[in-house]
């Protein structure tokens, strides 16, 4: 699923822009940076209520490009710097996090790749 | 055995802790320029990530050195800390003394050791209540 599309169906907002045409095969949602750590696979998206730098660090490490943030937070200057730094694309939307991962997984986004 | 290919060195300041991470940013930046495969990397960049948040979080800094030859990546990361008081319970899943502001940045919830554990293919820990902990991890290329 492209990014552009995940945007659309999240109604999110595009924080910082790094490659919309990106194709996305699965997603983790989580706010343990730690466990993204120990349980992501590749190339998958991030949903996260958490908005911090650390999360695009995270995201850094694991070779994530594109992060969400959901229940309406929205990242300071510092984490849209990183991101932009990083390559990464960010997103905001106001779902929470269950209903955001559920609209990606009924959209078709059950890719294995995500958190075990 | 070869001989080394790239020797890095960096101190950790503790200072801002939005920011932590940049050394193993450069790492991973410069093990991709060595052309590694990529799930190497990624093994390297956890276990030096979580390394050196747990030394800016935990032991006010420190150093990392990360040295790589034909075979395998060494990171090393020392610091001048408090210890840990009992290594065998740290080294638990969900045993952390991490204080709050670090929870809120998605650490803290006793995964950083067991993570280097999994990630590095060798884990060494060298520790001393009120001198500080050596951390040495290996991660193989092949």
């Amino acid at each position: 699923m492209k990014v552009k599309d995940i945007a659309s169906l999240l109604n999110a907002e595009i924080e910082t822009d790094a490659d919309l045409e990106l194709d996305v095969m699965s997603a983790c949602g989580a706010d343990l940076m730690s466990d993204v750590m120990a349980f992501a696979r590749d190339n998958v998206l991030l949903l996260t209520g958490l908005a911090h730098p650390q999360v695009i660090r995270t995201a850094e490490m694991m070779d994530i490009k594109v992060v969400v943030l959901v229940r309406g937070k929205k990242p300071d200057e510092m984490m849209r710097r990183l991101a932009r730094e990083k390559k990464i694309t960010l997103l905001s939307t106001k779902e929470t996090m269950f209903a955001a991962c559920g609209k990606l997984y009924s959209a078709g986004l059950t890719g294995g790749g995500g958190c075990d | 055995m070869s001989g080394t290919l790239l020797r890095l060195s960096y101190e950790l300041v503790p200072g801002d802790l939005a920011l932590a991470g940049e050394a193993s940013s450069s790492v991973k930046k410069k093990l991709t320029q060595l052309g590694l495969k990529p799930e190497v990397i990624k093994k390297a960049a956890v276990s030096m990530y979580e390394a050196e948040m747990n030394a800016i979080i935990h032991a006010y800094g420190g150093t990392m050195k990360v040295t790589i030859d034909g075979e395998k990546i060494v990171i090393v990361v020392e610091d001048k800390g408090p210890g840990i008081k009992d290594l065998e319970l740290a080294m638990q899943e969900g045993y952390s003394t991490a204080s709050d502001n670090i929870r809120e940045m998605g650490f803290g919830a006793g995964m950083g050791l067991p993570n280097m554990k999994k990630h590095a293919d060798r884990l060494d820990i060298e520790t001393e209540v009120g001198k500080g902990t050596c951390v040495k991890m290996v991660i193989y290329l092949q």
